[in-house]
């Protein structure tokens, strides 16, 4: 049986498992049949032209983690940014670690999907916002059907959140293959603010494959920094939906790192519904053996006087692949629309490629739109430079992806985090310089 | 110190040093001069080991030992330096964190702890001030949107910064105004010492009315033609560098 008709059954025995009744279970059960009308997506869809699933959808998964595995915090402790007080939404196997986490309930909500899908309090705000944001491509489908779990936030009128908040999902690998679809929904109301870490770790060399959605609602002058390290390991596999709805005058800034992982596919939604919006997609990719990154971005300019940045920046070596899709659409009524897009990228590897595509759908006649995107080598002039100063070769050449990534680096807000990824960065290149430029 | 002997050079099977002998004592300055494309960047890029140009014959040696298989950064650990004619620009990395880097490798490469942050500013500081170089310069991009002058200058601060045994000046002057020329030139003669020494490759003469040579070479399709004191360089700047090549035809 392939992947798409065990999925398709199992959804009996999921329904067994969930009340039937509820107004989420309606939209599980159209979501279904989305997903078994459409499929996986194949290259010959022009959005998935550079990415082929065939490989990892080929895994026997287990789609229903079978028993709850305990981890300890010291197991762990090196996938959280642990530097810092932070609220912990841990999952293993995509079940919640009550025991690794750190949740809340005082003044504003940060604690389980799970929860708020079944108890009647949350109702309201599921109603108002559970798939409204996401998409109904076929992946997207998918993820609703069985939504059931990830991390739930809400932050109410008017609040800071006082400190961040990590959302992590560990795989221990107890079965021969797992297949994860966690759901979040945060919903950040006026005036309000919140720091978000997110990062799906396995702990071992099983092929995992997690299909992840999550949507952000980010209203009236909210703020939403959102943070996604990807550095799993050989045969974990990530395709992350994300969605962001806007509304006037809120700020989201979404930094994505790709530094692991057999496949990742990024798809990144924004809407920007209502005036001086401000978005920012960032993301630094750093690959090397047969690693394949997706990022395929969208920013739908809805309404007039918003504005957009973008800026992606990856390094491919070994057989490594790349893809950038940056989609920008500027509707007939959002003048004065400010969007900028851009992507660079470096290879130093022959054997390794980038695929980078923008796409501007522009309708409206008084905006600044811009677009940019390189393809290069390191420069070797620069290198002999370094060395001449005393800068053996490799800690040149690192020191050279890393300023040549700091645009990205330099906009991430929480210090901890920024020095996690420059460690990161470091190890990938195997130096022990730092990087505090 | 330095011993250079029947050098032979080539860069994409083309040959461009001939045949170069040239030996630099302690406490020595010596000027290269000569027309444009008679191989004096291509020599000071030899010395420092760029790896685009082959030797295919002849020895480089530096305090004694056979440097020819060494990397770059090998020499610079040696004391090698080369003030590049065309600093190269890196953005995304400042020049505090760039000498940094490169003092704390050395210090690596020969076994040393890292420089601890208080000495690193102190030193920064005071080498800068030599240089005469506003402290908001040192956190920009190295060599990024500065000006001819500023480069050189960051050149000759990095000299400071590394205090290598042999320096060598591609072109320094070039570029520069006549107050940076003696910025450059004054910093250059603070650092001389009776151990080290410095080798000015020019075009012209004006750089070495600041820093007087002992010796004087003029170096013309590859091979080092003339030798002889500062005087050279004045009878050079006089009539130009066509009776040099009359002299070597005849």
């Amino acid at each position: 049986m392939d992947l798409k008709d065990k999925l398709v059954s199992s959804f009996l025995a999921f329904e067994n498992k969930v009340d039937v009744e509820s107004y989420v279970h309606g939209v599980r059960s159209e979501a279904i049949k989305v997903f078994e009308e459409k499929g996986f997506p194949t290259k010959k869809e022009e959005a998935w032209k550079y990415t082929s699933l065939n490989s990892i959808l080929k895994e026997d998964y287990s789609v229903f983690p079978k028993q709850e595995n305990a981890l300890e915090h010291r197991d762990v402790k090196e996938y959280l940014i642990h530097e810092i007080d932070t609220y912990n939404i841990v999952f293993i196997d995509g079940k919640y670690s009550s025991h690794l986490s750190r949740t809340t309930h005082d003044g504003m909500d940060v604690c389980l999907m799970s929860a708020a899908l079944n108890k009647p309090k949350y109702r309201l705000v599921i109603e108002k916002y559970f798939n409204k944001a996401a998409s109904k491509d076929s992946l997207t489908s998918l993820n609703t059907a069985f939504s059931s779990e990830g991390a739930y936030i809400h932050i109410p009128k008017g609040t800071i959140a006082d400190k961040p908040i990590q959302i992590i999902h560990f795989s221990t690998g107890n079965e021969s293959a797992t297949m994860l679809q966690p759901r979040n929904l945060i919903v950040v109301e006026e005036n309000s603010h919140v720091q978000i870490i997110e990062r799906h770790q396995s702990l071992t060399d099983n092929p995992v494959l997690t299909n992840s959605v999550t949507e952000i609602f980010t209203r009236k002058r909210a703020i939403v920094d959102y943070y996604k390290i990807q550095n799993d390991t050989a045969n974990a596999s990530l395709i992350d939906n994300t969605f962001i709805n806007q509304e006037r005058e809120s700020i989201a800034s979404v930094h994505t790192f790709s530094f692991g992982g057999k496949l990742i596919r990024n798809n990144l939604n924004f809407y920007q519904n209502g005036e001086r919006i401000d978005s920012t997609l960032k993301g630094v990719t750093i690959l090397g053996d047969k690693q394949h990154v997706d990022h395929n971005t969208l920013v739908h300019h809805i309404e007039p006087n918003c504005e957009s940045h973008q800026d992606y920046k990856g390094i491919f070596g070994d057989n490594a692949t790349g893809v950038f899709n940056g989609k920008i659409i500027v509707e007939k009524e959002a003048q004065k629309t400010n969007a900028f897009q851009s992507n660079n990228n470096i290879l130093i590897s022959d054997k390794a490629s980038i695929n980078t595509k923008p796409q501007l759908e522009i309708f409206a006649d008084d905006v600044k739109c811009s677009h940019g995107c390189t393809i290069g080598q390191l420069d070797e002039s620069a290198l002999f430079y370094m060395q001449s100063r005393g800068i053996p070769k490799k800690e040149a050449k690192a020191l050279l992806m890393y300023a040549f990534s700091n645009n990205v680096l330099s906009s991430v807000k929480i210090p901890e985090v920024k020095q996690r990824i420059n460690k990161i960065i470091a190890n990938k290149l195997g130096v022990n310089i730092g990087f505090d430029l | 110190m330095l011993k250079i002997e029947n050098l032979h050079a080539s860069v994409e099977g083309k040959s461009i040093l001939k045949g170069i002998n040239l030996e630099v004592k302690p406490g020595e300055v010596h000027a290269i001069m000569g027309p444009n494309g008679s191989g004096k960047s291509t020599l000071s890029s030899v010395i420092a080991g760029k790896e685009e140009y082959e030797v295919t014959d002849g020895t480089i040696e530096f305090e004694g030992e056979d440097i020819e298989e060494l990397a770059a950064e090998e020499r610079a650990h040696k004391g090698i330096f080369l003030s590049f004619q065309y600093p190269v620009e890196i953005p995304g990395v400042s020049v505090t964190n760039f000498m940094k880097t490169a003092i704390n490798e050395s210090r690596k490469a020969k076994g040393l702890e890292e420089m601890p942050a208080k000495d690193m500013l102190k030193l920064i500081r005071e080498k800068s001030e030599l240089l005469e170089i506003d402290r908001k310069f040192l956190s920009r991009s190295l060599n990024e949107g500065f000006s001819g002058g500023e480069k050189k200058r960051n050149e000759i601060f990095q000299m400071a910064m590394l205090e290598p045994k042999l320096a060598i000046l591609d072109e320094t002057d070039s570029g520069l105004d006549i107050d940076a020329l003696r910025i450059v030139a004054n910093g250059v003669n603070k650092l001389k010492s009776k151990d080290n020494a410095v080798v000015v490759i020019t075009h012209y003469q004006r750089l070495l009315d600041y820093i007087v040579p002992d010796f004087v070479h003029v170096l013309h399709n590859g091979k080092i033609v003339k030798s002889g004191t500062k005087e050279l360089a004045h009878e050079l700047e006089e009539k130009g560098y066509d009776w040099i090549k009359e002299e070597v035809n005849a």
